[in-house]
């Protein structure tokens, strides 16, 4: 299907189920951090491929990224962004040790906010299985710190091989101190969008 | 005046000295600076993927190193390049996650890297620098006035090469 064809009622019916995952995962968060979690209302959107780096403050932007594949009837791929200081901020939360922001995440550090990664994506998926009906699992996450740019590169040029428009649905994540500010991607393969609109009924 | 001209991802610029052209944010894409050093004209393309032909989305030729070199080639030329004095310097081709088992896509990095060697072998056009692989992302600025290519990192620093 062609995304561009795809109607403000699809649109709609894709963003609630951005939200009931999205819901699932800010509660997750929170329970991990016990802090209370806000959510912005999520984002269903289709974007020129190009564009998709402006969607977390520019290609140059520093980052961490935490990526895993979704396999299961309606793979896809799932990005959770956050500035450096929110890794941070993170790592001091679940390993309880003060880090000076000028050091570099240990390997310590960096599996304790992949593991981030993997309850969130588990908790989002979880929701959408339900939902859907749809049988979908998460890959191992593997993390990544760097320019936004360099770091979408890997959905960017997944999706590049078949179009040139990608459907994302965009959540963000604001803790109540403020300490943590994360945008979360869910990125259907192609194919997958239809299938997850048949799933509900809106094909 | 001195202008600064920007490529997105999948697209192209030609430009005169002493303009300069620049790409932000590559990771496994790929930025090809080729250079006419006479008549200081030249262009930047960011390619995305490799191989057309494995895809079904081939409009946009910029996105591909086969057919997004050509198409720079072609463009420095009417520009008023000369093709036998064109040089070509590439950065880019990173593999930004590590994985256990990693797939196709994954590794696009160092397909994009083989194409772009393999396109502009196949175009005569001979690679005086370059900044390939690695795991980390590159912003490219290519200088049309001297024909240096600037490379900056987060975390290797900053080179011109």
């Amino acid at each position: 299907m062609n995304l561009l064809d795809l109607s403000s009622m699809q649109l709609d019916a894709i963003r609630e189920i951005g939200n009931i995952g999205a819901g699932n995962s800010a509660t997750a968060l929170s329970q991990l951090i016990n802090k209370k979690i806000d959510m912005d209302v999520p984002n269903a959107s289709v974007v020129p491929l190009g564009e998709i780096p402006d969607l977390v403050g520019g290609p140059e932007a520093m980052i961490v990224g935490i990526f895993l594949r979704v396999y299961g009837k309606a793979p896809g791929s799932v990005l959770f962004f956050m500035p450096k200081a929110s890794a941070f901020y993170l790592a001091e939360q679940l390993l309880g040790e003060h880090k000076d922001p000028a050091d570099e995440l240990t390997d310590m550090d960096k599996s304790a906010i992949m593991e981030i990664g993997n309850i969130l994506t588990g908790a989002y998926l979880n929701a959408l299985s339900h939902y859907t009906k749809l049988n979908l699992l998460p890959s191992i996450p593997a993390i990544a710190m760097d320019m936004a740019g360099a770091i979408l590169n890997i959905i960017i040029a997944q999706l590049g091989q078949i179009g040139d428009h990608a459907l994302v649905m965009e959540t963000r994540f604001l803790s109540e101190d403020k300490g943590i500010n994360g945008q979360f991607f869910l990125v259907p393969d192609p194919g997958s969008l239809q299938i997850i609109l048949n799933s509900i009924g809106m094909e | 005046m001195e202008e600064l001209l920007k490529v997105g991802i999948a697209d192209y610029k030609v430009g005169t000295a002493p303009n300069r052209i620049i790409s932000y944010g590559l990771g496994s894409c790929m930025g090809i600076f080729l250079y006419d050093a006479i008549s200081k004209i030249g262009g930047l393309v960011h390619v995305l993927l490799p191989d057309s032909t494995k895809s079904l989305a081939t409009t946009n030729k910029a996105k591909f190193a086969d057919t997004g070199i050509p198409l720079l080639i072609d463009a420095v030329q009417a520009k008023g390049a000369s093709k036998f004095r064109l040089v070509a310097k590439i950065a880019g081709g990173a593999q930004m996650f590590q994985f256990a088992n990693p797939s196709q896509i994954m590794e696009v990095g160092k397909r994009n890297i083989e194409y772009v060697r393999k396109t502009l072998q196949s175009n005569s056009i001979r690679i005086v620098a370059e900044d390939v692989g690695g795991t980390y992302g590159r912003t490219v600025e290519a200088d049309l006035n001297t024909g240096l290519y600037k490379i900056k990192t987060v975390s290797k620093g900053e080179k011109t090469i």
